[in-house]
């Protein structure tokens, strides 16, 4: 797939328009998990826009969201963040063999208090 | 009154104590909770992305449920209101998912959002009234100081969950009046626990979890309480911390006299 189709996909399926974003930071500022991503939640808006998709599909941070929505309710222009994150993960495990979790890692991953919900929730978020 | 009930996958395996008490209780202040016969896990996660369907299905199986009875939907787990609130949302406002939800289905009559959804904690509100609880109270937890934890899911996004001011909420600490103890404020109250990504990178919940903890614990609480299974988890697991972590279910029993 070429790059503009890559950016074509995220920005249907996650409805957002980066071009409403006046860069004021307020996503990477309130964002939980900022220090573990190699590109925070304002640079996935303006890579988004420029294109940059693949370069966010290689990165690990696509894995670091989590999708808590404080990006999306703290930024003053609607543009929501999170939603760009996950459709450009979306990008990388709709592709064949790119599923992030596989069912044989799981049982060396489980604690005997571990809720069901951990288990699905990961599944959604990274795999299909 | 009659609402349908949807516990959800974990409240029949790790997280009992949040189902039977939700029972328990519901029972004594005169709600009968049914249970969705044949309900399918939600998925814990809300499907964001536009184009997703067949991931809504379960969530609009267990609406639909309810509206066939005429019933409100009452849920417990933070994780299960989210999804099903938000795809809820989606049968309400997206003609396109609409759309596509309801060829897949092709139900005798199609869903269109018309269930009323209610976290177990806005059912005791609404429909019970705290006041009408803190009259049933035969064991207040007077002089204990709790602290609410409401993590992400009950709050954002703000404007689909509908269910308290997103950044300074209020429902849990007026739960925490009527059962008789005094609520503790404090900063990270709706911030993450760190949530799933304990199965592959433990360091970032307990980072999140303890940064929790110890902001409840600053301010002096002595409990802290959730309906999240996974932020009960997560906040136990790797909050480092031995302050004691109880679902809100628990506490009304036992200040209902029932635990």
């Amino acid at each position: 797939m070429e790059q503009n189709n890559f950016k074509e996909t995220v920005l249907r399926i996650s409805g957002v328009n980066p071009k409403k974003c006046m860069r004021c930071g307020k996503c990477s500022g309130a964002c939980p998990n900022y220090d573990e991503m190699e590109f925070h939640p304002h640079q996935f808006v303006s890579m988004v826009e420029n294109g940059e998709i693949e370069k966010l599909m290689t990165s690990p941070s696509v894995y670091k969201c989590l999708t808590c929505f404080a990006c999306v309710e703290r930024c003053p222009r609607q543009v929501e963040p999170a939603k760009l994150i996950e459709a450009v993960r979306l990008c990388v495990i709709r592709q064949a063999g790119q599923n992030h979790l596989k069912p044989d890692q799981i049982p060396e991953m489980l604690d005997e208090d571990l809720p069901q919900q951990a288990i699905v929730s990961a599944f959604r978020k990274f795999t299909k | 009154m009659t609402v349908s009930y949807y516990p959800g996958c974990t409240l029949k395996t790790k997280a009992k104590n949040l189902d039977l008490y939700a029972r328990k209780c519901a029972e004594a202040l005169g709600i009968a909770l049914e249970e969705i016969p044949e309900w399918q896990c939600c998925g814990g996660c809300y499907p964001v992305a536009k184009d997703e369907i067949a991931t809504k299905l379960s969530s609009v199986r267990a609406l639909a449920a309810a509206k066939e009875k005429g019933q409100t939907l009452v849920t417990v787990c933070s994780a299960c209101h989210n999804v099903i609130k938000r795809v809820n949302h989606d049968m309400q406002t997206d003609e396109e998912i609409r759309d596509k939800v309801n060829r897949y289905r092709a139900p005798d009559e199609p869903y269109e959002g018309e269930t009323n959804v209610l976290h177990y904690i806005e059912m005791l509100r609404d429909l019970v009234g705290f006041d009408k609880i803190k009259e049933k109270v035969v064991n207040p937890l007077a002089g204990k100081k709790i602290a609410a934890y409401y993590g992400c899911l009950l709050l954002r996004p703000g404007k689909v969950m509908a269910f308290d001011n997103p950044e300074n909420p209020s429902i849990l600490e007026d739960f925490i009046r009527a059962l008789g103890a005094e609520p503790v404020l404090y900063p990270a109250r709706n911030e993450c626990c760190g949530g799933y990504l304990t199965l592959e990178d433990p360091e970032i919940p307990k980072k999140r979890s303890e940064t929790v903890l110890q902001s409840a614990q600053n301010h002096g609480a002595e409990v802290v309480t959730t309906a999240c299974p996974l932020c009960l988890y997560n906040l136990q697991k790797n909050g480092g911390s031995e302050i004691p972590v109880v679902y809100i279910t628990e506490l009304l029993a036992e200040a209902l006299g029932l635990k």
